[in-house]
């Protein structure tokens, strides 16, 4: 399962304009090609070439999928909330991202394993979600693009009560919104 | 008092009583469903409820010999009599302080008008120390009125009685027998009772949350909301109208902790705290005006106060640690809260105007989720002890700390109104069930749901 989920208003939207772009196109070539019937379909398009909306979307979409290559996961050692050397390169993927992606916001979601309590869970993930804002805002996001929220002990990827299953739980994960 | 439409208007999707007006029915049902609408939820249908099951897993070391003859005298209130009967027996059995000894259906009934000099030296050998005679029957109005007396059968005395008239509904006759069985303990122990009283817990089925308040017997049960997303950190307002707590239910497209306050009576509810971040762990003041919360908007985890009906929030610690878990002492004047300030997680306080926070607890590396009994002696919270997650509690006054829970995984203490019990999360066959202990850890009761979590539990007064 792929954890940076696109949300679909987002996606809505983003179809909708480049609809509107192509019809708008098609519209200010018709009265052209009814006085030149000769002329090729194809250089009547050539004058306006891509739009810098296309061109940004292009981009937008292989820089998607370059980020897919990435685990969006960061995980934590027991009651440690640093970022270790292995997942500098997960925070410069999502740097790279959210610079290509300039309307895109990130919800960095914190969790912890079960042992401890509710509350005290939820402010350990809290912590290591804000870990890993902090590391975007080193690599230059801007702060009111990420939003570090907690999922505490409530949300465990792995079930179980085993080193392994804590393991997995004491993570962050990286959701472009 | 507790009145049906009050009761009613939680919002059961699932009706046990058969007294209600369908006026009354069907509001319950329609503001369920809104609800439901509102939170994009799920269907009525869909769960179906297993009661709650009691079993008690400890008992005192003496316990006292008690007779509760049958109330059920009368045609018209046979069912009435029937269940106040039950709730008496069974609330004073899980006590674990006091025994039931059969009382048999003595002939001819027994009421509070018998001759009583001959009963005595009856039940006082049929082992009984305390004989308990009653009878419901309806009054003009239509309502049921019960009276009953509690006799000393060594003393061969009255210790008292009481008359209580409700409406005549299965709900009602439960809330009776609660509030005589509270009677009897608090003549026969010297403590105040604690039976009733209201339940709120998160009972999960599958992937569906529910919120639930019901008697302290688990009876009665009826649900506040459900949502797919967590709930957690429930509250009992003082007054027991209000639960405060926390949900991941979705808003502006993401799911995360938010504060809310539900007023069970209208199904009103009121996000307190949504700031940037984590909103969390709500704690009333005891005056019922303001929330203790923990807010994230200014990174770390810090303590907040909020007025309960929502508004600007005022920041209550300034550390660069975790602060979470705030909880009033009942006099208002301190917040005992966690902090990992010193390295590791321990318990703190410090007055509820601010100053500087004073350490409440040393031993062990992990002391969490502080809850000040509501007479203010005890404070009870969760303890790391060799690898295991238990309840202890601290005498305040003498510093003397008890482990009560064996752990390995219990949270969120709560006292009961009466200060005397502690009801918790715990897990048992790798299902988490609520757990009652007494102060001194040697009574136990267990309330699990066949195929159900349980957990999260809060214990409140009637409103």
């Amino acid at each position: 399962m792929t954890n940076h989920t696109f949300s679909m208003p987002r996606l809505a939207l983003l179809a909708g304009s480049v609809v509107a772009l192509t019809l708008a196109g098609c519209a200010s070539q018709v009265p052209l090609e009814e006085k030149k019937p000769a002329a090729p379909v194809t250089s009547a398009t050539k004058p306006a070439g891509p739009s810098a909306a296309e061109i940004a979307a292009r981009e937008i979409a292989a820089a998607k999928a370059e980020l897919a290559k990435v685990k969006p996961s960061i995980y934590f050692d027991f009651d440690k909330f640093e970022i270790k050397p292995e997942f500098q390169g997960t925070i410069a993927a999502y740097a790279k991202y959210m610079k290509i992606d300039t309307k895109a916001r990130l919800v960095i979601e914190g969790n912890a394993d079960e042992r401890g309590t509710t509350e005290y869970n939820l402010a350990l993930g809290q912590k290591r979600a804000e870990a890993v804002r902090r590391a975007l805002g080193v690599s230059g996001v801007a702060d009111n693009r990420v939003e570090a929220i907690s999922n505490g002990e409530e949300k465990p990827k792995a079930k179980g009560s085993n080193e392994a299953a804590w393991a997995e739980n004491r993570r962050a994960d990286l959701v472009v919104k | 008092m507790m009145t049906l439409s009050a009761q009613m208007a939680v919002g059961s999707l699932r009706q046990q009583q058969s007294h209600q007006t369908l006026f009354i029915r069907l509001r319950a049902i329609l503001s369920a469903l809104l609800l439901a609408t509102l939170l994009g939820l799920i269907s009525a249908d869909t769960i179906a409820q297993t009661p709650l099951r009691i079993d008690i897993t400890g008992v005192g070391q003496r316990q006292i010999p008690v007779a509760v003859a049958p109330f059920d005298e009368t045609e018209q209130t046979q069912r009435y009599g029937r269940i106040v009967t039950e709730v008496i027996r069974a609330d004073l059995a899980r006590s674990g302080v006091i025994s039931i000894v059969d009382a048999g259906t003595p002939s001819p009934v027994l009421n509070e008008r018998s001759e009583l000099s001959p009963l005595f030296a009856t039940w006082r050998q049929k082992g009984a120390e305390a004989l308990v005679i009653g009878s419901s029957s309806i009054v003009q109005d239509g309502r049921a009125e019960t009276r009953f007396i509690l006799l000393d059968t060594r003393r061969n005395e009255s210790l008292g009685g009481l008359a209580i008239t409700t409406p005549p509904n299965e709900l009602e006759a439960r809330r009776t027998g609660h509030r005589i069985a509270d009677f009897i303990y608090e003549k026969l122990t010297g403590e105040p009772g604690f039976f009733a009283t209201r339940l709120a817990f998160v009972r999960r089925d599958g992937d569906i949350n529910s919120l639930v308040i019901a008697d302290s017997d688990g009876q009665n049960s009826q649900i506040a909301m459900r949502s797919k997303e967590p709930v957690i950190s429930l509250a009992w307002s003082p007054d027991g109208t209000r639960l405060a707590y926390v949900s991941f239910e979705q808003r502006d497209g993401i799911s995360k902790p938010v504060v809310y306050v539900h007023t069970l009576a209208s199904g009103r509810r009121v996000v307190v705290a949504n700031e940037r971040g984590s909103n969390s762990s709500p704690a009333w003041s005891p005056d019922g005006k303001r929330l203790a919360v923990v807010l994230t908007r200014d990174g770390n985890s810090q303590i907040y106060t909020v007025s309960a009906e929502g508004g600007p929030l005022t920041r209550l610690s300034r550390s660069r640690a975790i602060d979470t878990e705030p909880t009033f002492s009942p006099d208002g004047q301190y917040i005992y809260f966690t902090s990992d300030r010193g390295g590791s997680a321990q318990v703190y306080r410090v007055a509820a105007n601010g100053g500087e926070p004073q350490r409440v607890t040393y031993n062990g590396p992990f002391n969490a989720r502080p809850q000040v009994s509501p007479d203010g002696k005890t404070l009870a919270y969760v303890t790391r002890r060799e690898k295991l997650f238990r309840i202890a509690v601290l005498d305040l006054a003498s510093q003397q700390e008890t482990v009560v829970s064996a752990g390995p995984k219990d949270d969120s203490p709560s006292f009961a109104p009466n200060s005397k019990w502690i009801i918790y999360s715990s897990r048992s066959d790798g299902r988490t069930v609520l757990s009652a202990v007494s102060l001194d850890g040697k009574l136990r009761t267990r309330l699990s749901a066949d195929g159900s979590e349980v957990k999260g539990p809060a214990w409140g007064r009637l409103p």
